[in-house]
């Protein structure tokens, strides 16, 4: 092993408990520092590839017909320095009647002065099921910028669950964009948790189109925001076909001087379609912290206990 | 032995005293049913007791043991072994059943007081404390968290509402089973079969405690008495 690769697995070890599961050879995995490739692994029926050019790193995982991997695909994808960027276009195509789930593990815990770009394409087949989960690990500076940008389109009778999740160390600049086309009967769901400190600033658009007959969505952001970080959540679903249902869940949290807003945008362009949304901007539930007091937890413990359950 | 005393407790907002000069008592181990009609101040004196948000007295005190505890915080009482189950338990997002019951200084563990209020631990204890419970199940719960902390006075607050009749007499098993195990209860309820287990009742009428006696005779004066429109200072003449 490089010592590189040394250091960012040492890293995601201390945040992941199963982080040993990337040595392991029926797991399909791959793993980059800054714009360097350091480990990759792929398994029969998903092949992983990826090439550097022009400073943007492409990395195809493809999961052949009729594959049901049985173990997640990692992505581990940080920068260990405290300066640099990072531009990855992530190409991701389940062919028909597959299922994976791949866990992408983002490291950047002495992010002082970081652009990390990740543009996902995403194309799942018929009856596919692709869960995406991707747990990002900033370090205590704030000083980095994300910027994930995903187009995702599942095909007919797919399921696609994705969720986001920032909740460790300072978010910096967050500036998601998620826009996600359903196909007939196809099911996505969007799922955002970030919690911002100091003076994070995060931006969250996430967008469903439900193309197809009898499409469902969900888009859920769950966020909190403390000291001085600001937070804006926009979640547009567009509901274009006969049986389309579609639900946006907005929770924000805000204590402090704090700031968020949220903004569902709701489109219907067909009679049998419905779309809902819901969204709770505000302080803590006074209710539930005095229904945590009430067991003897302090006010600050109370509070812990709605934010983490909140973003879990 | 007294447990619990307030005295000359009242609570105004602007120009209302929703609570006027009231006196009251629970003993250890004794169940203290409080009866009233709607907007006669049960759940106002509750959330004194407790010490909730909003609710500080503009007169009178408050003590536990002995101990004044009027000016404390919620968290504070708790400690000193008061609790409290709303009438509409909050719910929690990403909470688990089995977090919700392992809280704070919990003394029995969370599948044996699921057990104890007809929950199969195994259905209930990873289920989110979220609104994909029915409200009878969450009250249930509540119930179920009352035995975990075994606390020394419990005040539920309509631990009967939303419960069917079918459950009712599981709610009544529950009640006595924290007194057994050493809690004094303050029970805030409408329905009489339910304050008929009490050894003392109260009776709450415009703000004002108008009789503590036996259960049945307090029911019976609280059915004979328009308490709806009452101000508590007429009709229990």
């Amino acid at each position: 092993m490089t010592e590189g690769l040394n250091n960012l697995l040492g890293e995601l070890f201390s945040h992941y408990p199963d982080a040993a599961i990337l040595t392991q050879p029926q797991t399909a995995h791959l793993v980059i520092d800054g714009q360097q490739m350091l480990s990759r692994q792929t398994i029969p029926g998903v092949d992983i590839r990826s090439q550097e050019s022009a400073g943007v790193i492409t990395i195809q995982i493809t999961v052949a017909r009729g594959i049901q991997v049985e173990n997640p695909i990692h992505t581990c994808i940080g920068l260990m320095k405290p300066h640099g960027s990072q531009h990855i276009r992530l190409q991701v195509k389940l062919e028909a009647h597959t299922s994976a789930h791949i866990i992408a593990h983002c490291i950047f815990p002495n992010a002082e002065k970081v652009r990390h770009v990740m543009e996902s394409r995403v194309e799942l087949g018929e009856g596919a099921e692709l869960r995406h989960s991707e747990g990002h690990y900033h370090g205590p500076y704030g000083g980095i910028e994300v910027i994930p940008q995903a187009e995702v389109r599942v095909g007919s009778h797919a399921r696609y669950f994705s969720d986001f999740s920032l909740t460790s160390g300072r978010v910096g600049k967050l500036q998601l964009d998620y826009r996600v086309v359903v196909e007939k009967q196809g099911v996505a769901e969007i799922t955002t948790r970030v919690y911002g400190h100091g003076t994070d600033e995060i931006r969250i658009r996430d967008e469903l189109i439900l193309e197809g007959e009898d499409a469902r969505g969900l888009i859920k952001s769950r966020i909190a925001v403390e000291d001085e970080a600001t937070s804006a959540v926009i979640g547009v679903t567009h509901g274009k076909a006969a049986g389309a249902r579609g639900h946006m869940d907005c929770k924000e949290i805000v204590r402090d001087r704090a700031v968020a807003s949220a903004e569902p945008i709701v489109r219907v362009e067909h009679p049998q379609a419905m779309v809902t949304h819901e969204a709770a901007v505000g302080t803590v539930d006074q209710k539930q912290l005095e229904t945590l007091m009430a067991h003897g937890l302090t006010p600050d413990e109370a509070v812990d206990v709605v934010i983490s359950g909140l973003l879990r | 032995m007294v447990l619990l005393e307030v005295k000359g407790l009242t609570y105004s907002v602007r120009d209302k005293k929703p609570l006027s000069g009231l006196d009251l008592t629970v003993n250890e181990q004794e169940i203290h049913a409080l009866l009233g009609a709607n907007g006669a101040g049960k759940t106002t004196l509750a959330n004194l007791i407790m010490g909730c948000g909003g609710y500080m007295p503009t007169a009178g005190e408050i003590r536990f043991q002995g101990q004044l505890i009027t000016a404390m915080a919620i968290h504070e009482r708790a400690r000193l072994g008061i609790t409290m189950a709303w009438q509409e338990p909050a719910r929690f997002d990403g909470l688990s059943v089995g977090d919700y019951l392992s809280l704070g200084r919990a003394a029995n563990t969370p599948a044996d007081c699921l057990r104890r209020v007809g929950l199969e631990p195994a259905a209930y204890l990873g289920r989110a404390l979220d609104k994909t419970l029915s409200g009878g199940e969450r009250k249930r719960i509540e119930l179920a968290s009352l035995l975990a902390l075994k606390p020394k006075l419990a005040i539920l607050d309509e631990p009967d509402s939303g419960i069917d009749m079918l459950s009712l007499q599981e709610v009544v098993d529950v009640i006595k089973e924290l007194q057994r195990e050493g809690a004094a209860i303050l029970l805030i309820t409408h329905r009489q079969e339910i304050a008929r287990i009490a050894n003392r009742a109260s009776l709450l009428c415009g703000g004002r405690l108008v009789m503590t006696d036996e259960p049945e005779r307090v029911a019976e004066r609280f059915r004979s008495r328009d308490c709806r429109t009452c101000d508590g200072e007429t009709c229990h003449d």
